[in-house]
């Protein structure tokens, strides 16, 4: 390790901060560096490829002799197959394998046993000859219905369905309802958010394939190769080293996708039964039944204040269910965002019988931020403080401050007050505010591999994947930037298990994970090439030589050569060095912050919410490419849109059955409900990694709804707390229902 | 899940009459709405017939008693058509409303009259319901959120059309074909309430279907409000369509029929003679109050009533003067 001094902070705040590298790793990347192709808008390497189809996905791979796999799902929230015949399917036209999967299950849409034939009508034939002997148990889908004590037991026996989990280290009741009363202003607020399943353009799926050896040869939509790997090797008995994983374009993942999925064990059993390749891909139904989902949540917020708007306490009971799993907790954002004397935390899991919850872009800091910040907005109007102004005094991060003054200038803040009636008879405008906070600092364990060859070809490798995001594309620049390349100069492969390892694309991890690993591995290589120019230049002793614009130069040694021509020194095919990613250094901060103005319309006359426009200032460390960032973000806003006005599961309550479980009934934006977007990208350098990149994905979902939901209240002039923020609930709110 | 069917190509209209007598035959025209029902498997047709190999059958015309618009008319071609959006500015309106321009594309205005509702619980082969031939009514007590608030009972859909109430309110006619030969009646009287009807919100004797509509011009003010809770795609929460003629600042004639509110598109009676009675402005309001005159909400649609008076409201604002 040696130590660095780098320049850290952001504009007006900038400061000398000294780091502990590890010694391979190159200088960090700081305030002061001078970068050619990392910070560049650039369309994204595989565009091109994207639009002309040439791009294959999962459900492009076509294997010889491949067959087509269809899964028998229970029409049940709950029963039992009390017996199942098979026989009848496994004689049916072109089916070559059928297994049975459960005989228990708990949701609508569980799967019960699995075909694979010649061609997609015959394995759906073959499910139709499948009879099941059903015995149809007690259910429980509503939320309420489930924590009482006499509701069905969704796991069976007498396991309660609601899971009590108090947090560590918060303050009793009795502190609170003490700090409470002695605030100046209180809130007590119950806040709703639905089910919203993931709903991933490319839906879930494997192609898997039996090789001679045993071994076996999975493609997979996921956002974790090395995971669904390890997976699929404990399943089936097998080494790691014996299960290839592949995936190279991605149609969404949004956290769906992280692990393993029961889809590519049953493609594999119906694979090794048949002695043939199988297909298998979820149907939009099949998605929302049982592809994940965000978990719902009631939030109960106590506040208080006191008279210099300072918080004086934040009690939080919440409750959600995740359908058979848990995770519904969202007290993150309540927990970490504002300083506060007095805060508790309460929440319960309530287990019901619907598809099991997976994590979902931001998972809980989207319901709990919502929460948050339309309680904090609602003690801000009793204190008669500004939202903004009430928020900055309860923030100790002064970035955040910096990032409400430029967003609120571009939103026109100041003229809030007047934004109210200028809409026209029969409609009010709104605008709110939210902030964002998480992580996205990245962590160590992505390998990465640089080769460069004699004939100057650049290549990056990295089992890490791109989700849709860009990761190819920055990962070219990084390299390229490293050894004073262009990015069409580099090829990135990644999306296998067979290059060096790397961890899953989940919690905005990916670019501050790998970009520094592909950093040192350049910088790595390029030392090797370096070595070899030397050798070839009798005596050579310099040590001034760099990489920059396509050639490798150094003064002292009077060198300037071209890169095929630096590269044509390396003896044998290529040089060749790995790096790994290290653990974060100290640098500037943990964390990203960033704030989000909604300007909305809302029609007082028929309830109906126009987004008119958001301003969303966020930061991310060094960006290495503005407009992937961007796109990035705007993602992020869309769906946080779509989660405040649009979605919801909806399961009939007799039957447990998803009655929505399409993508015309289950509503998401559209052309029409996407807003004017502003992206403001707040230049921050992070110092604590050699390139200082951070995580976008998650931080930009987060404040949307919060600031939609402020803006209609503004708007309205009455809170409407439950998401999402329907017709019928803005009309309510006005006294029309 | 599959239910093997056989593919006919009508050369004729004639030949298409002959077809559709067959046992187990359905007509296709845009084959939007069919294709959803055959995938769900809530419907086995053993044939399919094809309308649209029917030459001249999507032809849109001006003929002596005003227009004539083939079955199998696209709806994008209807929206676009800039000679009769002059003439029927409200039809225009409504066939642009439908659902996205991509639907809108594939779509027809004969598939469009004869679609089946959206209802859930209809829709799901996993329910039993009356509509289905079923017994009883699950979404009485399940989710009802965009059900009928007007004429529903035993069965309670509403009525998934933009262009009937518009033709509704145009006082259009049905041309209908069928193996005896063609008849035509008022488009009002071809949909039924499940009342009368629970199984289908039209009647067709065998081998019978939608071979043109004829709307005249005598109504020259319309228009076509909808109101959705995405507009990118979503059926009506509550629609209106207004036709008729205007006089000063007042009706002379009007047809006022709301959409997405009732099982058929629901004619309101008691809105059209409030706009008999006084001007425009002032029928205003006690013309959209009348138009949910007797609406009954069930357990989650109580907020389509304001909507639906909401819908009339804008629809009768449009034609107030500038």
């Amino acid at each position: 390790m040696g130590k660095r001094t780098i320049r850290v902070g952001y504009a007006g705040n900038y400061r000398e901060v000294e780091v502990n590298t590890p010694d391979a790793e190159p200088a960090p990347w700081d305030a002061n560096s001078k970068l050619a192709v990392v910070g560049k808008r650039l369309p994204r390497l595989e565009g091109k490829d994207k639009v002309t189809g040439r791009a294959k996905y999962t459900a492009d791979v076509k294997l010889e002799g491949m067959l087509i796999a269809r899964v028998l799902r229970s029409p049940y929230a709950r029963a039992t197959v009390k017996s199942i015949d098979l026989e009848k399917a496994r004689k049916m036209p072109g089916v070559k394998a059928v297994i049975e999967v459960d005989r228990e299950v708990r949701f609508h849409g569980a799967p019960v046993a699995a075909v694979a034939a010649e061609t997609e009508a015959q394995a759906e034939d073959a499910l139709a000859a499948i009879t099941v002997e059903w015995s149809v148990g007690a259910h429980v889908v509503d939320l309420e219905e489930a924590r009482k004590p006499d509701a069905p037991r969704v796991q069976g026996g007498k396991n309660p369905n609601e899971r009590g989990n108090e947090a560590q280290d918060t303050a009793t009741e009795d502190a609170c309802r003490k700090a409470l009363d002695a605030s100046h202003s209180t809130i007590d607020l119950t806040f709703r958010t639905p089910v919203v399943t993931h709903s991933c353009l490319e839906s879930h799926g494997s192609v898997v394939r039996w090789e001679a050896d045993g071994s076996l040869t999975v493609w997979d939509s996921t956002q974790a190769v090395f995971a669904v790997r390890d997976g699929v090797a404990r399943a089936f008995q097998l080494k790691a080293e014996q299960v290839r994983v592949l995936k190279e374009h991605m149609g969404g993942g949004f956290g769906s996708k992280l692990g393993m999925s029961q889809h590519t064990v049953m493609a594999a059993k119906l694979a090794r039964e048949a002695k043939a390749p199988v297909k298998l891909l979820l149907t939009r139904k099949e998605e929302h039944l049982a592809g994940g989902n965000r978990p719902s949540s009631v939030q109960r917020i106590r506040a208080g204040a006191d008279k210099d708007g300072k918080l004086t306490c934040l009690w939080l009971e919440s409750h959600g269910t995740g359908g058979v799993a848990g995770g519904a907790w969202c007290a993150g954002p309540l927990a970490s965002l504002y300083a506060c004397p007095t805060r508790r935390i309460w929440h319960a899991d309530v287990m019901t019988n619907a598809g099991a919850a997976a994590a979902f872009r931001a998972p809980g800091h989207v319901q709990g931020m919502f929460a948050l910040e339309s309680a904090i907005d609602e003690l801000a109007g009793k204190l008669n403080l500004d939202p903004i102004e009430f928020r900055k005094r309860n923030d100790a991060n002064t970035l955040r401050h910096s990032e409400y003054g430029e967003g609120a200038q571009i939103a026109g803040w100041e003229k809030r007050a007047q934004l109210r009636g200028s809409a026209g008879p029969g409609k009010a405008r709104g605008l709110g505010v939210a902030a964002s906070i998480w992580g996205g600092g990245g962590g160590p364990g992505p390998q990465v591999r640089c080769v460069i060859s004699r004939d100057g070809s650049v290549e990056v490798q990295c089992g890490t994947q791109d989700l849709g995001t860009g990761t190819r594309t920055i990962l070219a620049q990084v390299a390229a930037e490293e050894l004073g390349l262009t990015v069409n100069q580099v090829r990135v492969k990644l999306g296998d298990t067979a290059l060096p390892f790397s961890t899953g694309s989940g919690g905005s991890m990916t670019a501050p994970s790998v970009t520094p690993a592909v950093r040192s591995a350049a910088a790595a290589a390029l030392a090797r090439v370096i070595e070899a120019v030397k050798g070839s230049i009798p005596g050579c002793e310099a040590t001034d030589f760099a990489a920059r614009g396509g050639k490798l130069e150094s003064k002292t040694a009077g060198v300037s050569l071209g890169w095929a021509e630096a590269c044509a020194k390396i003896s044998g095919a290529n040089v060749s060095e790995q790096a790994t990613r290290s653990a974060n250094y100290q640098g500037f901060r943990d964390g990203t912050a960033g704030c989000q103005f909604a300007e909305v319309e809302v029609d007082l006359e028929t309830g109906h919410v126009q987004v008119l426009r958001i301003v969303a200032v966020h930061d991310c460390g060094l960006v290495v490419n503005p407009m992937l960032a961007e796109s990035q973000i705007c993602g992020g806003i869309i769906q946080g849109l779509s989660y405040a006005l649009l979605e919801q599961r909806v399961l009939d309550n007799a039957t447990g059955r998803m009655m929505n479980a399409n993508l015309s009934d289950y509503r998401i934006a559209g052309p029409k409900e996407i807003p004017d977007i502003r992206v403001v990208l707040f230049d921050v350098a992070n110092g604590r990694t050699n390139t200082g990149v951070m995580g976008i994905g998650e931080p930009s979902i987060i404040p949307t709804p919060g600031a939609i939901a402020n803006a209609v209240s503004h708007a309205l002039g009455k809170r409407v707390t439950d998401l999402p923020i329907t017709p019928d609930k803005v009309l309510a709110a006005l006294g029309k229902k | 899940m599959t239910h093997p069917f056989t593919w006919w190509d009508a050369r004729t209209a004639e030949e298409a009459a002959a077809l559709l007598a067959k046992k187990g035959a359905m007509a296709l025209s845009g084959g939007v709405d069919l294709l959803g029902e055959l995938k769900e498997g809530i419907r086995s047709p053993d044939h399919i017939v094809n309308l649209r190999s029917v030459p001249g059958l999507d032809r849109i015309e001006r003929t002596d008693r005003g227009w004539r618009i083939g079955a199998t008319a696209i709806l994008a071609d209807i929206a676009a058509h800039a000679e009769l959006r002059k003439a029927l500015p409200g039809l225009a309106e409504s066939a642009d409303a439908v659902a996205t321009p991509q639907i809108r594309n594939q779509g027809t205005l004969g598939g469009n009259l004869a679609q089946r509702p959206r209802c859930w619980y209809y829709r799901s082969a996993d329910f039993e319901c009356a509509k289905k031939g079923g017994k009883g009514c699950p979404a009485e007590e399940g989710e009802n959120r965009y059900l009928a608030i007007l004429g529903g009972g035993p069965c309670h859909i509403v009525h998934p059309s933009d262009c009937a109430p518009m033709l509704v309110a145009l006082g259009a006619r049905l041309f209908l074909r069928g193996p005896d030969g063609a008849r035509d009646l008022p488009i009002a009287d071809f949909y039924e309430l499940p009342s009368k009807n629970i199984l289908c919100e039209y009647t067709l004797k065998p081998g019978e279907f939608i071979e043109a509509v004829e709307v005249p011009v005598a109504l020259p003010r319309s228009t076509y409000v909808k109101l959705r809770e995405k507009d990118s795609f979503d059926f009506a929460a509550a629609a209106c369509a207004v036709a008729g003629k205007i006089d000063g600042d007042h009706f002379t004639e009007v047809r006022v029929v709301l959409g997405g509110v009732a099982p058929i598109p629901w004619r309101a009676g008691a809105s059209e003679a409030n706009l008999m009675k006084s001007t425009l402005a002032d029928a205003i309001e006690p013309a959209s109050t009348a138009a949910v005159d007797g609406a009954r909400a069930l357990s989650q649609n109580e907020w389509k009533i304001p909507l639906a008076k909401a819908a009339v409201a804008r629809a009768l604002r449009s034609f107030l003067p500038r």
